[in-house]
């Protein structure tokens, strides 16, 4: 690759040279100290707050981990961990599974594509405060599919899951899936079409049908799709807040509480600045564990061509 | 491009009744997807053209019988919203001066980052480039007491122009990814001649990249677009009761208010506002959406 750096000067530099030397790195210099302030700065500033016994107005009595200590004691944080777990894991495979199914149908020339994937692909572009209000109507208990299916005759059907402690987190899996699981197909249907078709040949020469050549050739193939897909839906999932606050508010009692969720009511609503900024670390450091090995091999593996 | 059926599903000319059959099965199974989709749109629209009464007789599906907009007139100028009455139409203006600027100042420095990530590389550029990129991944709880606290020093908090700056501030990363991408595949030469010709700096971006930059443009705006107007956390946190709140907070509130009775039909119709901006932008620009996020996702 070839590096334009300074460019090339003989003799003496006048002051516009030196301008032009400067410039861009002048250009930079705004986001990068913005980044430096606003980014790191703060975690520094939270990680700080996470140590001190801060609860409505930030204070700055160092306390050491005794937020920390308190965190893992608090039951509600049990909790949205546990929700964390549920909705992680079934929001990921489901997610991953219907949007590598609907990519491969896609991908068997179908004359409607285009629209199709629009169908699939537009609640991605919608809020989750959008999502959640539709979904949360979908399924009143009462008025919702309970009472589509007692008018399709099926009488003895409910759907109480919004008001169930036990099932609600699941309401919010239904909901997490629909939104992004059209993205999920978007992003195997682009690695599919980016199979190399000489493989696909001498895989048909070789007489494999076509649900071989899927599972034992291009399936493999997309193993970095799988790995994007991961690491994207894990991260809105470590990051679900709008979706839980917009569905259940958390509810019914603490029951849909995530991390996301916990770090928010314990600093705004509970005035517990210091446990919130505790929640904050923790979800920053697991965050960090998917996403900075993620980063570092797509930068080298970019430097590398 | 790679289609993979040349083997078997497609083969041209007469097809066994086993490929038309499985021909069936995939569309039947591909629309029935696509009705699962549209279903919660479909009921969006159906109920936010029904009175409450019709809402309660009828069920999810049923079509309304005396379709009626005044669900939607509420919703935009006189569902109470907290205290204040007077509709989304307010918060949806919000929205509009938020978003508009940040979409705007963030494209710029983006565009303007890229140009010298790219064109102009220095000694660290690439950990400059690292540790701009990471901000595009923290969870954003942990930026929002140091954040509200400094929106509050900067005499920004529960503001318009505050919010502006936050998604300015996040947004950068986003923009400059996208915009350093595009231009590292840009033709290096066409940038040293045109140095050689005595060209400068600014210059050399206006006359040579930005004309050539429109598809990035596009992509970078509606990226930026759909993520600014559809955030929540920063407008709940930072304007949470204010008169700055954006379209999102006030639908929540509408939504989640715990007073009064349920009107099912403005809620949807207030959900179908706040979120039209972004489906109309989808609509017309659905392929440069699509390329958007893969650009997010999946870094060359």
């Amino acid at each position: 690759m070839a590096v334009i750096s300074e460019p090339a000067v003989a003799g003496r530099r006048s002051p516009f040279d030196w301008l032009q030397t400067i410039l861009p790195k002048l250009v930079l210099a705004p986001s990068f100290a913005v980044t430096i302030v606003c980014v790191y700065g703060f975690i520094l500033f939270t990680l700080y707050l996470s140590m001190t016994n801060s609860a409505m107005l930030p204070s700055f009595t160092w306390v050491g981990l005794v937020q920390y200590g308190k965190l893992w004691s608090d039951p509600k944080w049990t909790i949205s961990l546990v929700n964390l777990g549920i909705y992680g894991v079934l929001y990921i495979c489901i997610s991953t599974a219907i949007g590598l199914l609907l990519a491969i149908l896609l991908d068997q020339r179908i004359r409607i594509e285009g629209a199709l994937r629009t169908i699939y692909l537009y609640p991605m572009a919608i809020s989750f405060i959008v999502t959640g209000t539709a979904w949360k109507w979908i399924l009143n208990p009462g008025l919702g599919l309970d009472k589509l299916m007692h008018s399709l005759g099926w009488t003895g059907f409910t759907f109480d899951w919004l008001i169930d402690g036990n099932m609600a987190i699941y309401t919010i899996v239904i909901a997490g899936v629909w939104q992004s699981s059209g993205f999920v197909m978007a992003m195997f249907l682009a690695g599919l079409r980016g199979v190399d078709s000489d493989i696909l040949k001498a895989a048909a020469i070789d007489g494999a049908t076509l649900p071989q050549t899927y599972r034992r050739i291009i399936i493999p193939l997309m193993r970095p799709v799988f790995l994007s897909a991961f690491v994207v839906s894990a991260h809105l999932a470590i990051k679900s807040f709008d979706l839980v606050k917009a569905m259940t508010d958390g509810g019914p009692g603490t029951s849909t509480w995530t991390p996301a969720f916990y770090m928010y009511a314990t600093t705004f609503t509970r005035n517990q600045m210091g446990l919130g900024a505790a929640s904050a670390v923790i979800m920053l450091a697991t965050i960090s564990a998917i996403i900075v090995p993620y980063l570092y091999s797509e930068l080298r593996g970019g430097r590398r061509d | 491009m790679a289609a993979v059926t040349d083997a078997a599903l497609m083969v041209p000319g007469p097809r066994s009744t086993t490929q038309v059959a499985l021909r069936w099965l995939l569309f039947a199974i591909l629309g029935v997807f696509a009705l699962v989709y549209l279903f919660p749109l479909f009921v969006m629209v159906v109920t936010s053209l029904k009175t409450l009464d019709e809402v309660r007789a009828g069920n999810l599906l049923s079509l309304p019988q005396n379709p009626t907009v005044e669900p939607w007139v509420s919703a935009w100028s006189t569902t109470c919203v907290g205290l204040t009455c007077e509709g989304l139409k307010g918060y949806f203006l919000n929205s509009i001066l938020m978003t508009v600027p940040a979409v705007a100042i963030s494209a710029v420095i983006g565009a303007l980052n890229g140009y010298v990530l790219t064109k102009w590389r220095f000694r660290g550029d690439g950990v400059v480039f690292a540790l701009i990129l990471f901000g595009c991944f923290i969870p954003f709880q942990i930026v929002l007491l140091p954040m509200a606290r400094t929106l509050g020093l900067l005499g920004l908090a529960s503001s318009t122009p505050g919010l502006v700056f936050v998604h300015v501030v996040y947004g950068i990363c986003f923009t400059t990814l996208f915009f350093r991408n595009y231009y590292a595949a840009f033709p290096n030469d066409l940038v040293k001649s045109a140095m050689i010709d005595g060209a400068g700096f600014f210059r050399i971006f206006w006359r040579i990249l930005l004309p050539n930059s429109v598809p990035i443009i596009v992509v970078t705006v509606i990226w930026q677009f759909t993520n600014i107007w559809n955030d929540f956390l920063f407008g709940v946190s930072f304007a949470g009761g204010g008169g700055a709140m954006p379209v999102t907070v006030a639908l929540n509130n509408i939504v989640n208010s715990s007073t009064g009775v349920k009107e099912y039909n403005v809620h949807m119709a207030a959900a179908i506002i706040a979120a039209l901006p972004t489906l109309v932008v989808y609509v017309l620009a659905g392929r440069y959406f699509v390329r958007g996020l893969m650009a997010g996702a999946v870094k060359g």
